[in-house]
C-alpha cells in the first residue's frame, strides 16, 4: 500500500526524464544521408569569374571544407569570425557555396564583411544545393581526399565547433 | 481613363496567366506532383508537407519534382531522389527499419503495457468486491 504513495513521483521523474531529452534535441538537425558518400558532382560559374567553371574533380587529392551562405542569410553573417578563423587556421581550403544569391549582392556582402573562401562557386538557382540536400543556410560540409562527405554542420559554425570537430577532423583526414 | 483602366487589366492578366503557365498546362502531370508533394515533408517547416508550404525550397523541389517527372521519372524515382539528399525525414510516412521500429512499434508497445496494467488492476480489486457483495 505504501509502495503507491511513489507513484506519482515516478511518473514525475519518467516524464521529466523524456523532456529532459526531448527539448535538448535540435529537430532542426537532421543526420545527413550524404555522410560516408561521395559528395555530389559539380561544375558551376566562380562567382568572382563568371565565365570560369570550376568542378569537383579539381578538389580530389585535397580534404576541404565546403560552406553553403548568401548574402540573404542572417546567421551567416553570424558564423562568419569562426568561419574565417577556421580558414585562417589554414588546415583545409574553404570553398564557399553562394546558394540562390546574386551575384552582385553576394560580392558587396564578401566586400563587407571580408572574404574567408579559396574560392567561391555561384548556385544562382539552388540546385547544386539540392543535391547536398541543403535546407537550412548556413550549412557546412568536410570532404576528404577521395570526395567522400566526411561530416555536415547545418546551422552556423561556433568557434568551439571549428576547434573542437572540424580542425582535429580534418587533420585526422589528412593523415589518413 | 477607361481605356488606360483597360490596358492596365490586360498586361496585369497577361502577366498573371504567365506566372501560372507551369502550374496549368497539364493537369494530369499536375496531379502527380501534388501527390507526391503530399508525400515529402518541408525541411524548412517540418510539421508541413511540401504541397501545403509557400516556403523558398519548398516551391523549388516542388518545381524539381514538375521536372523529374517531366524527364519519365515514376514517382517511386522521384522519392529515392528526395531520400537520397534528405533521408528518410523528407517522407512523411518513414519506411519501417531497424531506426524507426520504435516508432512504428512504440503505440503498440504502449497499448499492451496499458492493457497488461488494467488486467493486473483489475484482478487485484475483484477479491475486495466480493467481499463487498458478500
Amino acid at each position: 500500500m505504501n509502495r503507491r504513495r511513489f507513484v506519482p513521483l515516478a511518473l514525475f521523474a519518467v516524464t521529466a526524464a523524456f523532456l529532459a531529452v526531448g527539448l535538448r534535441l535540435d529537430p532542426r538537425e537532421l543526420p545527413s544521408p550524404l555522410i560516408g558518400k561521395r559528395a555530389p558532382a559539380f561544375a558551376l560559374p566562380l562567382l568572382h569569374q563568371p565565365d570560369k567553371v570550376f568542378s569537383h574533380s579539381e578538389m580530389l587529392g585535397t580534404v576541404w571544407v565546403l560552406n553553403v551562405w548568401a548574402s540573404w542569410c542572417v546567421s551567416c553573417r553570424e558564423e562568419h569570425a569562426a568561419l574565417t578563423a577556421l580558414a585562417r587556421a589554414g588546415g583545409a581550403p574553404v570553398v564557399g557555396l553562394n546558394y540562390k544569391d546574386e551575384a552582385e549582392q553576394a560580392l558587396a556582402w564578401l566586400g563587407r564583411f571580408g572574404d574567408p573562401y579559396t574560392l567561391s562557386l555561384h548556385d544562382r538557382e539552388g540546385r547544386l544545393g539540392m543535391d547536398y540536400g541543403v535546407y537550412g543556410v548556413p550549412e557546412t560540409f568536410v570532404i576528404d581526399r577521395k570526395g567522400v562527405v566526411r561530416y555536415k554542420r547545418v546551422g552556423i559554425l561556433t568557434p568551439e565547433i571549428v576547434r573542437e570537430r572540424i580542425l582535429p577532423l580534418v587533420k585526422e583526414l589528412q593523415r589518413a | 481613363m477607361p481605356r488606360f483602366f483597360l490596358v492596365f487589366l490586360s498586361i496585369v492578366t497577361a502577366f498573371s496567366a504567365f506566372a501560372a503557365s507551369p502550374v496549368s498546362e497539364n493537369p494530369d502531370l499536375e496531379k502527380r506532383v501534388v501527390a507526391l508533394a503530399e508525400e515529402l515533408r518541408c525541411l524548412v517547416c517540418q510539421n508541413q508537407t511540401l504541397a501545403d508550404s509557400h516556403a523558398a525550397l519548398a516551391i523549388d523541389l516542388k518545381n524539381r519534382i514538375r521536372e523529374l517527372l517531366r524527364e519519365g521519372k515514376t514517382e517511386r524515382e522521384v522519392l529515392d531522389f528526395m531520400v537520397q539528399r534528405y533521408g528518410d525525414f523528407v517522407l512523411y510516412r518513414p519506411p519501417l527499419r531497424a531506426t524507426t521500429a520504435l516508432l512504428w512499434a512504440g503505440p503498440f508497445i504502449l497499448l499492451a503495457l496499458g492493457v497488461a496494467g488494467l488486467i493486473v488492476w483489475l484482478r487485484k480489486r475483484k477479491p475486495s468486491q466480493a467481499e463487498v457483495t458478500q
